[in-house]
Formats: C-alpha cells, sequence, structure tokens
C-alpha cells in the first residue's frame, strides 16, 4: 500500500459530479425535454382560468363553511339506513366475492390450472380490474334495477378482480417443496388444495378479505351515486339538495367507519400471523 | 393459525386432535355468529329488491349485448380529447398527491415526525383522504369550481394524497435506522439526516408508489365525467343515457386499451427505477 | 484526552449497560474495549458521542464536557468524533463518493450537501482518502455494489474525512472474514498512527485487541474489570471478564502470530 509522502505528491481532481441517474445524455435530455413538453400541454388543457378561480373562492369559501356544524340531527333515519344497508351490502358482496373468487383464483394460478383455464381466469380478472366499480354498477342498475341488489352485485364483481389476481399470485408463489410433498403422499387434487397450499396462503388471505370489506364499504358510498344503493344515495340526495350540513355528517360517519375496520384489520392481522 | 395439537389419552387409545375443544366450540360459535350476519344481510338486500328486474335481468343483458355490436369505430375519433383529458387527470393529479403526500409522510412516520401531535394531524389526513372516494371528492369540487377537467384533477390529487402517504409512512418506518445514525454521528443537522440518511432509502419507494397510484388514477378517472369533471366518463353517461349501445361498447373498449397500455407504462417505467 | 467519569447509562427497560465507568485516554492512544456481548461495549462508544443519551457522568474530550452540549454544540463537537461501524452503516443506495463526503456534514451547510456541491478541498481530499484505502476506481459504484471489505474501507473514509481528534469504532471486524478483519484492523492502526488519533476500538475477537492495540479495557456487566496492556491478559483476567473457559489456547496463538509478525 502506498504511504501518506506518495499520496501528497499525486494530483486528485477537485470536482466531483453524482453520476446521472440515466448514463446517456442524449436520452436523459430527451426524457428531460419530453416531460417539460408534456406538463405544459397537459396543464394547458385544464383551462385553468383565473378569473373563474378568482371567483370560485367566496363560493368555496361559503360551500365549506355550510359543512359547520355538521348536522347529524335532521335527516337522521334516512342517514342511519343509509349506513346500514351501505354495511350489509359490503358485507355480502364480500362474501360473495371471495366465494366466486377462490375457483378462479385457482384457475388463475399457473401452476395448478391447464392452460384454457388459466387463460379464462385470467380474462375475467383483467376485465373486473380494468372496469371502476362505478362502471359496472351503472351496467348493474340498467340490469336490476335502481337499489343495493345492483350495487350488491357490482360490488361482488370488483372483488373478483382484486381478490382472485391476489389469491392467483400468492398461489404461483408458494413453495413448491411443500405441495410435492403432499402430493407424493398419494393425495388426490381436493386433498392436495387443502393440505399443501391452503395453508399457505390462508393467513395473507384472511387480512385481504377485511381489506377488501373495508374497500368494498368505501365504494359502497359511491355507487349509490349511480343509482346502487346504500350511503352513498343518501350522500348523493344531500348534495343535490344542498343539505351540505347533513352531507358533512354523512361524510364523518365514514371516516370514522372506515377508522374503525382499519384499526380492526391491523389486529386481525397481527392476530393470525 | 394459533392450531394447537393436542393429544387426549382416553383409555388405551391415544386420539389426536387439532384443537382443544373448547377451542373448536369457539370457532363453530365464530361461524355461527359470522353466517347469521351474512343472512341477515342478504335478508335485508333481498328486501329491497324488486325480483322481477333480477329474473329479467338475463333477457335484458342478452338485448343489450346485442344492441353493443358492432361498436361504433368511426365514434373514436370523438373519443381522442376525452382520453387526453383523461390522462392528464391522472397524470397531474398524481403529481400534485405525490408533492403533497411526501412532507405528509414524513410527519406520519414514527421516527421522522417533528411532535406527536404533528403526527396526529397527518394520521387524520391520510385516513380522511383514503376514506373519501375520488368521485366524491370530484361532486364536491364540481360545486367550488364549477365542471371541467381542473375539478377532476383536484379530486384525483386528494383521494391520492393518503394513499401515497399510507405506504409511503410505512415504509419510511421500516428504514435501516443504522444507516441514519451514522449520518448523524458526523454532525450532520436533523434536515441532512434526513436527505443523506433517510431519503437515499426512500427513493424508491417514493417512485414505484407514484407509478402504483398513477396506474390506479388511470382508471379512477374514467368515470369522474359521471359528476362532470372531466374525462371519457363524461361520454360514457352521455351514450347510457341516450341508449346509444354501439358507443358505449366503443367507450369500453377504449378504456380496456387505455389501462392496458397504462399498465404496460408503469410496469416499464418502474422495472427500469428498480 | 478523553476522559469519562462516573459514566452511567440506564435503558428505559431497566437494564444498567454502563455502572460508574471512569477512563482516561491520553492523545494518540489506540484502546481495544473487550467484552461479552451485552456488557455495554456499544453502549459506552455511543455515549461518548451521544447517539446514546448518558444518564448521569460525564464525558470531557479536550476540556469540552460533551454530556453538557446543547444540540448545535453537540454536532460541533461530533465532527471531531469519526464513528466507525459494526454492519458498515454505509447509506446503500448512494455513491462510494457520497457516502465519504457525508463525513463533511457538519462542515457544510444543507443546500451545499443537498445539491452535492462540496468545497474542492474535501472533494480532494475524499479523493486521496480513497485512494489511500485502495478504492479510487470504485468512487462512483453504488455502495451495495461493494464487498464487506470494501464497504469497511468506505465506512474508514467516512470517518477520517470528518478529520477528527477521536475515532469511535463498533466491532469493525464482525460481519468480515479473518483476512479481511486482520486487513481493515491494520489499516486503521496505520491512519491513526499516521494521524496521532486517539480510537476507542471496540472487538469481540481478544486476538486481534492483543494484536494491534496499545492498551486493553476488559468491560463485564458495565463495569471495567480490566485496564492494562495486551500482554496482561492472562487466563484469570480473561475468565473474569467472560467467564469460565480454557483459555490457554487462545493465548498460546497469540504468542504464535507474534512471532511470525
Amino acid at each position: 500500500m502506498s504511504s501518506l509522502s506518495d499520496n501528497r505528491e499525486r494530483h486528485y481532481p477537485t470536482v466531483w459530479d453524482k453520476p446521472p441517474f440515466i448514463s446517456n445524455s442524449l436520452l436523459r435530455w430527451g426524457i428531460i425535454l419530453g416531460a417539460i413538453i408534456y406538463l405544459v400541454a397537459a396543464i394547458a388543457s385544464m383551462e385553468i382560468n383565473p378569473q373563474r378561480l378568482m371567483e370560485g373562492i367566496p363560493r368555496g369559501q361559503r360551500f365549506i363553511a355550510s359543512f359547520f356544524p355538521p348536522n347529524f340531527a335532521d335527516n337522521r333515519g334516512v342517514v342511519w339506513d343509509g349506513i346500514l344497508e351501505s354495511i350489509w351490502m359490503a358485507i355480502i358482496s364480500t362474501v360473495a366475492g371471495i366465494a366466486l373468487s377462490v375457483p378462479i383464483g385457482l384457475g388463475a394460478a399457473r401452476n395448478l390450472a391447464p392452460f384454457w383455464v388459466y387463460i379464462t381466469c385470467r380474462s375475467i380478472i383483467a376485465g373486473s380490474r380494468t372496469f371502476p366499480e362505478i362502471i359496472l354498477a351503472i351496467f348493474a342498475v340498467k340490469l336490476f334495477g335502481f337499489g343495493p341488489f345492483a350495487g350488491f352485485i357490482a360490488l361482488s364483481l370488483g372483488t373478483i378482480g382484486f381478490f382472485a389476481k391476489l389469491l392467483a399470485e400468492d398461489i404461483e408463489n408458494s413453495s413448491e417443496s411443500q405441495a410435492e410433498a403432499v402430493k407424493a403422499t398419494g393425495a388426490n387434487w381436493f386433498q392436495w388444495i387443502n393440505y399443501a397450499i391452503q395453508p399457505q396462503v390462508m393467513p395473507r388471505m384472511i387480512g385481504l378479505s377485511v381489506y377488501r370489506l373495508d374497500i368494498n364499504f368505501r365504494e359502497s358510498a359511491v355507487v349509490g351515486i349511480v343509482g346502487g344503493g346504500g350511503i352513498g344515495a343518501t350522500l348523493n340526495t344531500a348534495f343535490s339538495r344542498y343539505e351540505f350540513d347533513t352531507a358533512a355528517a354523512i361524510l364523518l360517519i365514514i371516516i370514522l367507519i372506515v377508522m374503525v375496520l382499519e384499526y380492526a384489520s391491523s389486529y386481525l392481522r397481527k392476530w393470525v400471523q | 393459525m394459533g392450531a394447537v395439537m393436542v393429544v387426549i389419552n382416553s383409555g388405551n387409545d391415544i386420539e389426536w386432535r387439532r384443537r382443544t375443544t373448547k377451542k373448536q366450540i369457539g370457532i363453530w360459535l365464530g361461524w355461527l355468529v359470522g353466517i347469521s350476519i351474512v343472512l341477515f344481510a342478504w335478508s335485508v338486500i333481498s328486501e329491497k329488491t324488486v325480483w322481477f328486474f333480477v329474473q329479467d335481468a338475463p333477457r335484458q343483458a342478452a338485448d343489450i349485448g346485442s344492441r353493443m355490436i358492432p361498436p361504433k369505430w368511426s365514434y373514436i375519433t370523438e373519443l381522442l380529447v376525452p382520453v387526453w383529458d383523461t390522462i392528464n387527470i391522472a397524470t397531474l393529479g398524481t403529481i400534485i398527491a405525490m408533492t403533497i403526500a411526501v412532507p405528509v409522510a414524513f410527519c406520519a412516520a414514527r421516527n421522522t415526525t417533528p411532535h406527536n401531535s404533528v403526527r396526529a394531524i397527518a394520521l387524520f389526513i391520510i385516513v380522511s383522504s383514503r376514506s373519501v372516494n375520488s368521485l366524491i371528492w370530484a361532486l364536491m369540487l364540481v360545486f367550488i369550481l364549477g365542471p371541467g377537467v381542473l375539478a377532476g384533477t383536484i379530486a384525483i390529487g386528494l383521494r391520492s394524497i393518503g394513499f401515497c402517504a399510507k405506504l409511503l409512512y410505512e415504509s419510511i418506518e421500516e428504514i435501516d435506522e443504522s444507516q441514519v445514525e451514522a449520518v448523524k454521528a458526523t454532525g450532520a443537522s436533523n434536515i441532512q439526516q434526513m436527505t443523506y440518511g433517510i431519503l437515499p432509502q426512500v427513493l424508491p419507494t417514493i417512485a414505484g408508489v407514484g407509478i402504483y397510484r398513477w396506474d390506479i388514477n388511470i382508471r379512477e378517472s374514467t368515470i369522474l365525467g359521471l359528476v362532470g369533471a372531466g374525462g371519457i366518463g363524461l361520454q360514457l353517461n352521455g351514450s347510457i343515457n341516450t341508449l346509444a349501445w354501439t358507443q358505449v361498447s366503443t367507450i369500453l373498449l377504449v378504456i380496456l386499451v387505455t389501462v392496458f397500455i397504462s399498465e404496460w407504462v408503469s410496469a416499464k417505467v418502474r422495472g427500469a427505477i428498480i | 484526552m478523553l476522559k469519562l467519569s462516573a459514566l452511567t447509562k440506564r435503558y428505559d427497560t431497566g437494564d444498567l449497560a454502563l455502572n460508574q465507568v471512569d477512563l482516561e485516554i491520553p492523545d494518540a492512544q489506540v484502546l481495544a474495549l473487550i467484552g461479552p456481548s451485552g456488557a455495554g461495549k456499544s453502549t459506552l462508544i455511543r455515549c461518548v458521542n451521544r447517539l446514546v443519551e448518558p444518564t448521569s457522568g460525564s464525558a470531557t474530550l479536550n476540556d469540552i464536557n460533551l454530556t453538557k452540549l446543547s444540540s448545535r454544540g453537540l454536532r460541533k463537537s461530533r465532527r471531531k468524533m469519526g464513528m466507525i461501524f459494526q454492519e458498515y452503516a454505509l447509506v446503500e443506495r448512494l455513491t462510494v463518493m457520497e457516502n465519504v463526503l457525508s463525513g463533511r456534514l457538519g462542515y457544510v451547510g444543507f443546500w451545499r450537501s443537498y445539491f452535492r456541491k462540496f468545497p474542492k478541498d474535501d472533494i480532494k481530499e475524499a479523493f486521496r482518502l480513497l485512494d489511500r484505502v485502495g478504492l479510487l476506481e470504485m468512487a462512483d459504484k453504488r455502495a451495495d455494489e461493494l464487498s464487506g471489505g470494501q464497504r469497511q474501507r468506505v465506512g474508514i473514509c467516512r470517518a477520517l474525512i470528518q478529520n477528527p481528534d477521536l475515532l469511535l469504532v463498533d466491532e469493525p471486524t464482525a460481519s468480515l472474514d479473518p483476512k479481511t478483519s486482520r486487513q481493515i484492523m491494520r489499516l486503521i492502526n496505520e491512519l491513526c498512527s499516521e494521524r496521532g488519533l486517539t480510537a476507542i476500538i471496540n472487538i469481540h475477537d481478544v486476538l486481534l485487541a492483543q494484536m494491534f492495540a496499545q492498551r486493553i479495557v476488559g468491560l463485564a456487566n458495565g463495569e471495567v474489570v480490566y485496564d492494562g496492556k495486551p500482554e496482561g491478559l492472562t487466563p484469570e483476567v480473561l475468565t473474569q471478564i467472560y467467564g469460565e473457559e480454557d483459555w490457554t489456547a487462545t493465548i498460546e496463538k497469540v504468542d504464535e502470530e507474534d512471532e511470525e509478525e
């Protein structure tokens, strides 16, 4: 190793720049320029009208002021009914959605299913994931009429895209050696699933189902806007009647319930593991 | 799952059970309560259902389905601007959300929060932003700002703050503290510890969460038009209301393609960054 | 000179990690701190630069009472205390150069450090140090691309660029193989004598401690039970520090090693 005195004589650079993230400078500047052009174009398309915005400020203040104080008293019966309907809707669509997700998720796991089953199940999942619950709800309302049944169908279908996908991925990532060991005992297909796959994926799935219950409750607050029942319908009515203090109360109740669900799900996850 | 193996020696036979009797009864009770709740929920929902419509649904579905084919391809030219708007709503909304979510996340993480009261406020911001769906945010913003793309963009931004900040603060709480300790030991100030010790560790997460949310926001912004907040949802709503089913199927296909492309883009970008 | 008097640390859990430790370390002395896991070695050096707040007692470096400093004063004093860590504690996603330069953070303002615009002399010194430890070519590599020994060398550069009066070294070889461990210990030792640095080195390996330190302090249950020359580590002393074990093999080996050198 060279000694200190040798080092002194050598010249070291006095400038250092961090190597850029993208080393090709043409590509780097291209991406930066492209991003700037896109941002300018996108912001321009917002049609931000300063005058209209200025007018919006007092309107916004009045609007926000009309939320306070939240009114829990008037319309109490309606709000209560809406909340309960949302809760029942969330529960039953989670249960139904998961019940449908299990066979589809098994079918969408590459290591379990034959190719054509795999492709079919994956397409179902992709379709359900692509379209937001609201679009599903619009069609459900067209088919089944107004009311919670349409919301229930929409949320169940939405649950499939979420749950079946994660189940399939979890199965694909599960330990192969355990699966093989059970297969080697001469177990049939159902025994194999029950002994080798289920124990591996179960804990996470329980956590996810509570999480999905949480999502379904939150979504149930909006499917009502297109006629799918639940608290969303109540909220929509409150907005269209300009009863903003009631709307504020509903929003606060939703936030509270979501907080409780979140707490419950983290508790349950800990308990399961 | 906390299952305890139990070997009971009854007489001469050794019997193996997965659980104790007490636990087994508890589990049965749990199932009983669960099933009754589901059945009750079902009875409430079915009470409010007009079963005639439900029975008629398959015929209706077939009817609408047949009216949707073939899609009206010429309509695509009219959809280009709405799709552009939809993408802009998602992108700008995500940018707004991330600029706010990053500081909120640092305030919400146990190890970086300046004070516990600040943490409580940050957590409340996160939960309220998450609880209120972007469509409801849009509904309110249309009241304030008037209909248009701007309301939609801000709605997407407000809805995404909570989601992004939650994922971010969880990852900030999981950083390797020894790296921060080492920076601290050099005499670095608090903010330098942040930029040298913590930020490099969470930067990949910040990028990943932003892209992930952008992908979700593309989907979410397709519906904002329903309440007048811009994007392709406006056309969808209009076409459904006027029973123009061939336009509806075209729009659905366009949404499908847009979402697939956005998913592909986000996977590519994520691969390049992480 | 570093002086610890009646330094005590009791953790919130109630564990007494340090109990009335008195220690005086003259300038340019390399001291090895040995003792079983949980004896309080780590706590002791962290109480010096107050990464851990001592419960009572004081630590004085060159007539500055470190335990009394305000947070600003503490930052200023930390600049004079370089620290080297067990698992290297490099910021993994930053480059080697950034890791070395982070040793200058206490001297450089926030915006300069944020934009990586360090003074010319700092950059020159960083390159010189990297060359000294044989990593000049690695300057632009990310820290997580390096091997364990290389990372520890970067850690050493980060501590030295602070231009410290005191080196606090926490188990520098715990995650390294025996050969690299020796190289690292030799490097630390050489650098200390080049610069006349005072150093406290926590170390598990009694052998290495005897090879490289001028003075050995044995810690057991938060108290100093041995303070003296490396040669003074008899089986009786080791038993006192670590508990009952056959120590003859350890000590014989040291003698052989010394003959080789």
